[in-house]
């Protein structure tokens, strides 16, 4: 199940995912335009930590610090945030030094969970 | 070779929460170690990291590199683990509601620990503290 569903998925550059499903872009320096290999959508950092995969997209709730960390550990693409929550400062200046995108969409997970998966699709 | 690195961890300081084990991911990929055994001691490293930030008072890590495998010890003085066989399973988690509200404390740090180490020894004297002690084969 899980090998189909890595074939079906398609890499999608940062700016063409912005683009498609209309993401607010926080990050105030050029960010790096890293290829999203697919999606993880937790609020659990312990879940990300273990079963996240480089290159995927994190969708989240969590607005803090820790969130630039994990993402740069574990070479996650952009962090998502969900449900309309904007980062905190000091989480916003970690991924910026990192150059990791952070983004924003009005829909809940499940819907952008949703759009973004049919996004990545052949 | 041998590379060794110290850090010291204040308990309860998120904001710091992951620092060494990024500074330890940078050598390891300098020396061109392999990515996959790069996340397995990123993963293993940062969740024994948080695990000092979030339950104990103080601690410090001791990262010995040689061109065969990594040795990372975590010591710290806090509480102190009573059961470690109940603190592994998975779901289990003394946690506060605040570390809970970040996301983390949801009784999976050691389970990953365990899944991302080839050797983890674990000592512990409640009331005094915990030691980790993680090694993974680097080649």
């Amino acid at each position: 199940m899980k090998k189909i569903v890595t074939e079906k998925v398609q890499k999608m550059k940062t700016s063409e995912l912005i683009q498609k499903l209309n993401l607010r872009v926080f990050n105030s320096n050029q960010i790096s335009d890293a290829e999203i290999t697919g999606g993880y959508t937790s609020d659990l950092l312990s879940d990300v930590m273990g079963n996240a995969a480089p290159g995927q997209a994190w969708l989240t709730l969590q607005t803090h610090k820790n969130v630039a960390a994990i993402a740069s550990l574990k070479d996650l693409s952009a962090i998502v945030l969900v449900n309309n929550n904007t980062p905190e400062n000091d989480m916003l200046e970690a991924a910026e030094n990192e150059g990791i995108a952070v983004l924003g969409s009005q829909l809940p997970a499940f819907e952008l969970s949703a759009a973004i998966y049919n996004a990545l699709q052949v | 070779m041998l590379i060794k690195l110290e850090y010291k961890i204040s308990g309860g300081d998120f904001t710091r929460a992951g620092h060494a084990s990024s500074e330890v991911k940078k050598n390891l990929k300098q020396l061109g170690v392999d990515p996959l055994i790069i996340r397995r001691v990123v993963v293993s490293m940062y969740e024994a990291e948080v695990n000092i930030v979030a339950h104990a008072y103080n601690g410090h890590i001791k990262v010995e590199i040689e061109s065969h495998r990594i040795r990372i010890v975590l010591a710290d003085k806090g509480p102190g683990i009573p059961d470690i066989e109940m603190a592994m399973r998975e779901g289990y988690t003394t946690a506060s509601q605040q570390v809970r509200e970040m996301g983390f404390g949801a009784g999976m740090g050691l389970p990953n620990i365990k899944k991302n180490s080839d050797i983890l020894n674990i000592t512990s004297i409640v009331n005094e503290g915990t030691t980790v002690e993680i090694i993974n084969n680097l080649q």
